[in-house]
C-alpha cells in the first residue's frame, strides 16, 4: 500500500506485447500491419498497435514508447492510417495534425498541422489529406472543407483546394480525385455530394450529387467508385451507392444503388466486405449486418463474412481491413467507446483465427510490406 | 461587557473576536469562545444524533484555504470533488460514489435544481457569506421539511449568514478584497440593516474576475529512469469574470421566522478544455446568468409546526464555441423552473411527531438547438415522516412519493413516471454516557434522467427510468465536550460504514459509427466504505487553541453490470479506495494558523483498471495564517493564504493540469 500511496515520476507506458497464435508465412510479402485506437474524444488516448507476422507478436501502445519525448504522446483522435514509401502516417483529427513516422521503426519523423483533418491518400510523390476546415468564406459559421496536398519529402503544404462540407474519404482514379462531402456539422442540410478534383491543376471540376451524409469511398479494381451514406440517423437510412464511367464519358455517375446499410468497407478483388450499425430506437438497441457485394456484378453474394458465430461478441464493429494476400478479415470492436477494444481475425472462410486486446476504439488498420 | 461579546461572537463566522490588550477582558473573551463552543456543540448533536452529518462554520470554514464551496467540501468523508482547474474551471461533487446527480445542493432551505443536466456547479458559490455547509448522507434530521429533501441520497446545506444585531445597533457593514494568483481580483461587500425589531435585511455584492493563467507541468520518465519530457505551459481560456448579488430579508414571527432572497449571479467563462497532443488553447466561453427568487416562513401554534417555501428560477446559459478548427457552435438555453412546498408538523406526545410535506415543481427547458424538444415537466412530491425521541433512543421514518410528467413540443412524451422513496433512521446511546451513541438508515433514492439524457438532440433516449439508489449505513458516533477552561476543549469521532446499491444507472452507449452515443439504463454499481471523521479541540496554555480535524474514506465502488465486460468488477472511474484529509489549526488571541493537507490516492480514468487508465495518486498542502485586530471601532482581518505548497502537478479529471503552488491575500474591514 505504502508504494502506491504515493507519487512516483509519470512513467511513458509502456508497450506490451501479446503472442498471436499466427504462422509466420515466409513467401508472403507482408511483414506485418499497424492499427490506430482512436481514443475517446479529449482523452489523448490514440495509440498505434502493432503485430509483426514475423515474431507473432502484437504490440499494444507501440508510439510511445518508441517516441518517449513526444509531450503527450500520439494525440487525441485517430482517424485514419496509411504506408506510403517508407513513412507511416496517422492522421490525428482532434490533435489536428498527421504524424509521420518511419514506416519501419516506427519513430516519428515529424508532423504536419492540418486542422481538423479526416483522411489520407497518396498519389505521384505526394500525400492528400481532407479537412473539415477549409479557408473561412464568406459564411464563416458554415465554411467549406479542403483537401490538402503535402510534399512527402518534405513533409510540407504544397496546395490546398475547396470541396463540399465536411470531406471524409477520397480516392484517386486516373489523375481525378474523388472526395465524399458529408456536410456533418450542417445537420439536417447535409452536403450530397461526391467532388472530383482534376489532379494536374489540383482543382475541383465538378461535384456529383449522390446522398446525403456521405462517408466511405472506395476504388475497386474495375475503376468503380464504392461509395457509403449514413443517411439522417432518424427516417433516412444508410445506402452504398457504385460510381461509374458511362462507356465514352469522362464522368463518374451513379450507376447502382445496392439496397443495404454501410457503416464502413474493404474491396479485395471482386469481393467488397461490409458491416453496418444501425440504431433501432424502438428496441434500444443497435442492428448489426455484414455482408460481401460482388463489385462485378454489383449483387449482394453473401449477408454474413463471420461463419462461426463470434459476431454474436461484437458489440460494435468499428473497422475492417483484408489481407491483400491471403484474404484474411480483420474486424475491429470498440465496445462502449471508453475501454480496450478488440481486433478479431478471420480466415476467409469466416472463421475465427485468433483476437487481441486493442487500444481504446480500435479503427483503423495499415499493412506493412517487407 | 457580556452581551457585546456575546454579539460579537455571533458575528464569528464573519469576523474573530477583535484582540483585547487587557488580560482581564482576554479571559472573558475565552471563556465565552467556550460557551459558544459548547452551543455549536449541542445543536451539532441533535442533528448528528439520527443521522450521519458533517458540518463546517465559522473560523473552521474561514481558516481552510478555500475560494468556493466546493473546495470547502474537500474536507469532508465520503466526498469526491471534480475540479476541472483553476477559479473558473467546473467543480461538482459526488457523495459516496452514487453520481453527482444524486447529490442535492440547498441554499437556504431550497434546493437548487439543474433540470438540464443535473449537476449543480459548486465553483460558482462562493465562501464570502456563507455562514456554514453541512453534509448529510441521506436527509437532514428533521423531518419539518420540503419533500423534495426527503428524496435525494446525500444533500449539502449552505447556509448564508443570518444578521443578528446587539442592543443599539442598527447598521453592519463589510469590505473585503481578494487577490492573488491567476491575476485574481475579488472584492466583495456586505451590508446589513435593522430595519425594525422584528426585520433586517442583508444586501451582498461581489465580483470575481481572474485571468486564469496558471503555470502547470508535465513530466515523464522513461522505464529506465531517464527523462522523457518535461514541459511547463501557461492554461489559456481559463478566465473568469463574474458578479453575484444578493439580497435577504430576514423576518420573525411570534414563534417562528420568514425570509425572502433575491439573488442574481453573471459570468462569463472560458472553458480551458483537455490539453492534449498539439492542443494548447480553445475557443470555448459560456456566458451564465442565473437568477433566482425565493421566500420562506415557518411557525409554531402549539403542538402544530409549519413550513413553507416557494421559489422562481431562471438560468440562462449561452455557449459559443469560436475555435476556428472545429465545428461553430452557438447555442442559447433557457431554464426555468417554479417551486411550492407546504409541510406540516404535529406533535402527537411529547417524544412522538409526525410531519407531511407536499411540493410542487414546474422546470422548462428552451434551447435554440436543431432538433430540441423543448420540454417541460411537472413534478409533484409528497411525503409523510415520523419521528420518536426518547431520551437514549430516537427514530425517524418518511416515505416520499414522486410524481414525474413530462410535456414535449411537436413529439410524444414518454409515460409518466412514479416512485416512492421510503427512508428509517435508527440511533441510540447504548452507555450511559450521553457521548456515545450508535446509528444506522435504510433509504432508497432516486434521480430522474435529466432533461439532456432523455431529450438532447440525437443523443438522448426518452425511454429511460429512473436510476436507483439503496443505501445502508450503520455508524458510531463518540461526541464529548470539554468544561470550561479544561484542557481538552472538545473531541469528537464517528465511524460509518456503508453499503450502497446504484440499480439502472444512466450510462452513454454507443450508437453505430462517430462517436454517437444514446443513454441506456444499463449500469450496476456495488459500492462498499467506510468514513471516518475526529475532530480535537484542545486548550493547553492561556489563550492558545489547538484543532485538529481528520477524515478518511475507503470506498470500493465497483461496477457489476456486465460478466462479459472486460471493466467487470473493477473500480469505476475516478474513485480513489483510500482518501482523506487532515486540518490543523492554531489560534492565539487574534493570530490564526491553518495547515490543511488533502490526500486522494490512486484512481483510474476509465471503467477498465489497466495501468493505460491508471491515475497516480494527489496530495496538497494549504496553510494559511491570518490577523484580527480593531482600530477603533473598526473590526480588521488580513488572512495570507498558499496553496499547494510543494506544487504537487497533478491532474484531478485526465488531461485537465491543476494549478502549482499559489497565494491570496485577503482583507476584510468591518464596522
Amino acid at each position: 500500500m505504502v508504494a502506491t500511496s504515493c507519487r512516483e515520476d509519470e512513467l511513458v507506458v509502456p508497450t506490451e506485447y501479446d503472442i498471436i497464435p499466427e504462422r509466420p508465412d515466409p513467401s508472403s510479402s507482408i511483414r506485418g500491419f499497424y492499427l490506430v485506437n482512436e481514443g475517446n474524444m479529449g482523452s489523448n488516448k490514440c495509440t498505434l498497435d502493432y503485430f509483426d507476422y514475423m515474431t507473432g507478436l502484437y504490440a499494444r501502445n507501440f508510439y510511445a514508447e518508441r517516441n518517449p519525448s513526444v509531450i503527450k504522446e500520439l494525440g487525441d483522435v485517430g482517424n485514419d492510417i496509411g504506408i506510403y514509401g517508407s513513412k507511416l502516417y496517422v492522421v490525428v483529427n482532434c490533435s489536428h495534425k498527421v504524424e509521420v513516422m518511419d514506416a519501419r521503426s516506427g519513430v516519428r519523423l515529424g508532423q504536419i498541422d492540418i486542422p481538423n483533418c479526416r483522411y489520407i491518400r497518396f498519389h505521384r510523390g505526394k500525400a492528400y489529406v481532407s479537412s473539415y476546415v477549409g479557408p473561412v468564406l464568406i459564411d464563416p459559421s458554415a465554411p467549406k472543407g479542403a483537401v490538402y496536398q503535402i510534399d512527402t519529402l518534405s513533409l510540407a503544404v504544397t496546395a490546398k483546394v475547396t470541396v463540399g462540407y465536411q470531406p471524409e474519404e477520397m480516392e484517386i482514379v486516373n489523375d481525378y480525385m474523388y472526395v465524399a462531402n458529408s456536410g456533418g456539422y450542417r445537420a439536417p442540410a447535409y452536403d450530397n455530394t461526391v467532388s472530383v478534383i482534376q489532379m494536374i491543376d489540383f482543382k475541383q471540376v465538378q461535384q456529383i450529387k449522390v446522398d446525403i451524409n456521405l462517408h466511405r469511398l472506395k476504388k475497386d479494381r474495375y475503376d468503380q467508385l464504392w461509395v457509403s451514406s449514413r443517411g439522417d440517423y432518424q427516417t433516412r437510412p444508410s445506402r452504398l451507392y457504385c460510381l461509374a464511367k458511362r462507356k465514352g464519358f469522362n464522368q463518374m455517375e451513379v450507376v447502382d444503388t445496392i439496397p443495404v446499410a454501410c457503416s464502413n468497407m474493404a474491396i479485395r478483388g471482386d469481393s467488397l466486405y461490409f458491416y453496418a450499425t444501425e440504431w433501432n430506437n424502438f428496441t434500444a438497441s443497435n442492428t448489426i449486418s455484414y455482408g460481401i457485394i460482388n463489385v462485378r456484378t454489383r449483387e449482394l453474394v453473401s449477408t454474413s463474412f463471420i461463419t462461426d458465430g463470434t459476431e454474436k461478441e461484437i458489440t460494435v464493429p468499428y473497422g475492417i481491413a483484408l489481407h491483400p494476400e491471403n484474404g484474411d478479415v480483420f474486424v475491429t470492436d470498440a465496445k462502449n467507446y471508453v475501454s480496450s477494444g478488440t481486433l478479431y481475425c478471420f480466415d476467409s472462410g469466416g472463421r475465427r483465427k485468433w483476437r487481441v486486446r486493442t487500444g481504446d476504439i480500435p479503427a483503423h488498420i495499415t499493412f506493412l510490406s517487407k | 461587557m457580556l452581551s457585546i461579546f456575546r454579539h460579537i461572537l455571533w458575528l464569528l463566522p464573519v469576523v474573530s473576536p477583535p484582540v483585547v490588550a487587557q488580560s482581564l477582558e482576554a479571559t472573558d473573551s475565552v471563556s465565552l469562545a467556550h460557551r459558544l463552543e459548547n452551543v455549536e456543540v449541542t445543536a451539532r448533536r441533535r442533528q448528528a444524533e439520527v443521522i450521519p452529518s458533517q458540518r463546517l462554520d465559522g473560523e473552521q470554514l474561514r481558516g481552510l484555504n478555500s475560494q468556493s464551496v466546493a473546495d470547502a467540501l474537500r474536507y469532508f468523508a465520503g466526498v469526491q470533488i471534480k475540479d476541472y482547474g483553476g477559479v473558473g474551471g467546473i467543480k461538482t461533487v459526488n457523495i459516496r460514489s452514487m453520481g453527482t446527480n444524486h447529490t442535492g445542493v440547498v441554499y437556504d432551505g431550497v434546493e437548487l435544481g439543474n433540470a438540464q443536466n443535473g449537476q449543480v456547479d459548486l465553483g460558482q458559490f462562493s465562501l464570502d457569506n456563507i455562514e456554514s455547509i453541512s453534509l448529510y448522507n441521506g436527509q437532514k434530521s428533521e423531518i419539518l421539511q420540503p419533500a423534495r429533501d426527503f428524496g435525494t441520497a446525500g444533500t449539502i446545506y449552505m447556509r448564508t449568514r443570518m444578521p443578528k444585531f446587539a442592543c443599539g445597533e442598527t447598521f453592519h457593514a463589510r469590505m473585503t478584497v481578494r487577490s492573488g494568483s491567476f491575476d485574481l481580483l475579488n472584492p466583495s461587500a456586505l451590508v446589513e440593516l435593522k430595519l425594525s425589531e422584528r426585520v433586517s435585511a442583508s444586501l451582498s455584492a461581489e465580483w470575481v474576475s481572474s485571468s486564469g493563467k496558471y503555470k502547470f507541468r508535465y513530466r515523464r520518465v522513461n522505464p529506465a529512469g531517464e527523462l522523457a519530457y518535461d514541459t511547463t505551459a501557461v492554461r489559456q481560456n481559463g478566465d473568469i469574470n463574474a458578479t453575484r448579488l444578493e439580497c435577504n430579508l430576514n423576518g420573525a414571527l411570534p414563534s417562528g421566522q420568514w425570509h425572502a432572497k433575491v439573488y442574481n449571479y453573471n459570468s462569463e467563462r472560458g472553458v480551458p478544455g483537455a490539453i492534449v497532443n498539439n492542443v494548447w488553447r480553445r475557443g470555448e466561453r459560456i456566458w451564465d446568468t442565473n437568477s433566482f427568487a425565493q421566500g420562506g416562513f415557518n411557525n409554531t401554534w402549539g403542538r402544530f409546526s409549519a413550513l413553507a417555501n416557494v421559489k422562481y428560477a431562471f438560468y440562462r446559459t449561452h455557449y459559443v464555441n469560436n475555435d476556428d478548427k472545429q465545428v461553430k457552435i452557438d447555442n442559447l438555453y433557457r431554464q426555468r423552473e417554479t417551486y411550492l412546498s407546504v409541510a406540516g408538523e404535529y406533535e402527537i406526545l411529547p417524544v412522538w411527531r409526525i410531519s407531511s410535506a407536499y411540493d410542487f415543481q414546474w422546470n422548462a427547458l428552451d434551447a435554440d438547438v436543431y432538433a430540441f424538444a423543448r420540454p417541460d415537466r411537472f413534478t409533484h412530491m409528497a411525503s409523510v415522516a415520523t419521528a420518536l425521541a426518547f431520551s437514549r433512543f430516537k427514530a425517524q421514518a418518511s416515505v416520499m412519493g414522486s410524481f414525474v410528467h413530462d410535456v414535449l413540443r411537436g413529439q410524444k412524451a414518454p409515460s409518466d413516471k412514479q416512485v416512492l422513496t421510503p427512508a428509517v433512521y435508527l440511533s441510540c446511546n447504548p452507555l450511559r454516557n450521553a457521548d456515545w451513541s450508535v446509528r444506522a438508515f435504510v433509504k432508497r433514492s432516486f434521480r430522474m434522467p435529466t432533461f439532456n439524457d432523455l431529450y438532447y438532440a440525437d443523443m438522448g433516449n426518452s425511454q429511460l427510468n429512473p436510476e436507483r439508489v439503496t443505501q445502508y449505513n450503520v455508524g458510531l458516533l463518540y461526541d464529548h465536550s470539554g468544561r470550561c477552561g479544561a484542557l481538552l476543549n472538545a473531541a469528537r469521532i464517528s465511524v460509518d460504514a456503508y453499503y450502497n446499491r446504484v440499480k439502472d444507472k444512466i450510462v452513454a452507449y454507443p450508437k453505430g459509427q462517430q462517436f454517437r452515443w444514446t443513454m441506456l439504463n444499463l449500469g450496476l454499481v456495488d459500492i462498499r466504505g467506510v468514513d471516518v471523521s475526529a475532530l480535537l479541540s484542545l486548550c493547553p496554555v492561556g489563550d492558545l487553541t489547538l484543532t485538529g480535524r481528520v477524515q478518511y474514506t475507503f470506498q470500493r465502488a465497483i461496477d457489476v453490470t456486465d460478466p462479459a465486460d472486460n471493466y467487470y468488477r473493477d473500480q469505476i472511474p475516478y474513485i480513489p479506495l483510500h482518501s482523506g484529509s487532515a486540518v490543523v489549526n492554531a489560534s492565539w488571541r487574534g493570530i490564526n494558523v491553518n495547515y490543511s493537507f488533502i490526500y486522494v490516492g490512486e484512481r483510474y480514468n476509465q471503467q477498465e483498471n489497466i495501468r493505460y487508465n491508471y491515475t497516480q495518486p494527489w496530495y496538497t498542502s494549504d496553510l494559511s495564517a491570518g490577523y484580527d485586530f480593531s482600530v477603533g471601532r473598526v473590526k480588521m482581518r488580513c488572512l495570507l493564504e498558499v496553496n499547494n505548497l510543494l506544487s504537487q502537478d497533478y491532474d484531478v479529471i485526465l488531461n485537465y493540469p491543476m494549478p502549482k503552488r499559489n497565494y491570496r491575500a485577503t482583507v476584510t474591514v468591518e464596522i
